[in-house]
């Protein structure tokens, strides 16, 4: 992080007017993301097309989801260059969200197995 | 005691020189264990909206799990996505084509966001502000094309209590998640607009002070504003993987 930091402070062209908390990187690099972010996309888009099924499906849209989230904060949202002070202020606590999906899919298999066991609701 | 009551007064931290900052692991435990700012480098507005941004993950993600919940607890088959959304084009079903241009929208507007913030902190003002715009246009053909993918699923029948072709969670999870992201990508654009208008009349050069804060502005409130727009991007993201194509 700190190799980066520093990578990005002697890169600056406009020292003068640079603040740290300023972020200025070279134009080509968020062409270079977004073009990534289109391919990105449309591969996810072709695993619907090409009706992909089953594990196949989902690893690939998790991973292509993951790929594209992870672009976008890193380097759209200048993630990429913060402290990991605040990196991990805000990228921690979404991860706790993940316990609380591990509790509703239990509870909600809970729920289809006494649908199907006593045939009430839907 | 008396010392440190002294030494608190205001304006002397600021005229304290600074303390060196470590950088990684060692830079973190510091960071968090001072007792001013756990934030050195980033001002409050960034601060601010990463953790207004942080508590709408939240809230987003209790909307992905609610429909988590519904869709795995349902006894009734879910309706297929890929045949919901598709659109009738020269004679033909294609799948999802709609939202797949909806994504690419949103993406682009992603990217001239980007751009803004660059040419903003080079204080180009024509550019920024051109690119906001761009970017507001951009959002706005997205909210305008969710309007019209609504209003075809109505036409069909799709209620938030049910829909011709099974589990009737589906349109309830479909209305508020798209709903709610929808709202957030409106009120985007109209401060998209707002903060363009800014740019262009040249408030963050000349120092203006703002109609409701009264505060100088500056060119990072291009960067916090895209801050939200990167976000209304990445939230999207998991709707498109989760709600579409699961």
């Amino acid at each position: 992080m700190s190799q980066a930091t520093m990578a990005h402070g002697s890169a600056a062209p406009t020292a003068a007017v640079q603040r740290d908390t300023h972020q200025q990187h070279p134009i080509k690099l968020y062409l270079v993301v977004w073009g990534w972010l289109f391919v990105l996309s449309t591969a996810s888009y072709l695993v619907d097309y090409f009706h992909l099924e089953g594990y196949l499906r989902w690893s690939l849209i998790l991973l292509f989801m993951i790929l594209k989230a992870g672009l976008i904060v890193a380097v759209f949202m200048h993630m990429a260059w913060e402290r990991l002070t605040l990196i991990y202020a805000i990228l921690a606590p979404p991860i706790l969200v993940l316990v609380f999906v591990g509790i509703m899919a239990f509870e909600s298999e809970y729920t289809l197995f006494t649908r199907i066991f006593t045939g009430a609701g839907s | 005691m008396a010392e440190h009551i002294e030494t608190a007064q205001p304006g002397l931290a600021h005229a304290a020189p600074p303390m060196p900052r470590l950088a990684g692991w060692r830079g973190f435990f510091s960071d968090w264990a001072s007792d001013q700012r756990a934030f050195k480098n980033v001002s409050w507005m960034k601060a601010m909206m990463w953790i207004f941004l942080l508590s709408d993950t939240f809230i987003f993600s209790c909307f992905l799990l609610s429909y988590m919940t519904v869709r795995i607890s349902t006894t009734v088959p879910w309706p297929n996505p890929s045949e919901v959304f598709s659109l009738h084009i020269g004679g033909q079903n294609v799948p999802l084509i709609l939202i797949a241009i909806m994504t690419f929208i949103l993406i682009s507007s992603s990217g001239t966001m980007a751009m803004a913030v660059n040419y903003g902190y080079r204080r180009d003002r024509t550019k920024t502000a051109l690119l906001m715009i761009a970017t507001a246009l951009f959002g706005a053909t997205f909210v305008g094309m969710q309007a019209f993918e609504w209003t075809k699923l109505i036409m069909e029948g799709v209620r938030p209590w049910g829909n011709p072709w099974g589990a009737a969670q589906f349109g309830s999870s479909f209305f508020m998640i798209t709903g709610f992201h929808g709202t957030h990508v409106t009120f985007g654009v109209i401060f998209l607009f707002i903060i363009a208008r800014k740019v262009l009349r040249g408030d963050f050069d000349h120092e203006r002070r703002g109609f409701f804060t009264s505060r100088r502005g500056n060119y990072e409130i291009v960067e916090v504003m895209g801050l939200y727009w990167h976000f209304v991007d990445l939230v999207w993201v998991f709707i498109f993987a989760f709600f579409y194509l699961w």
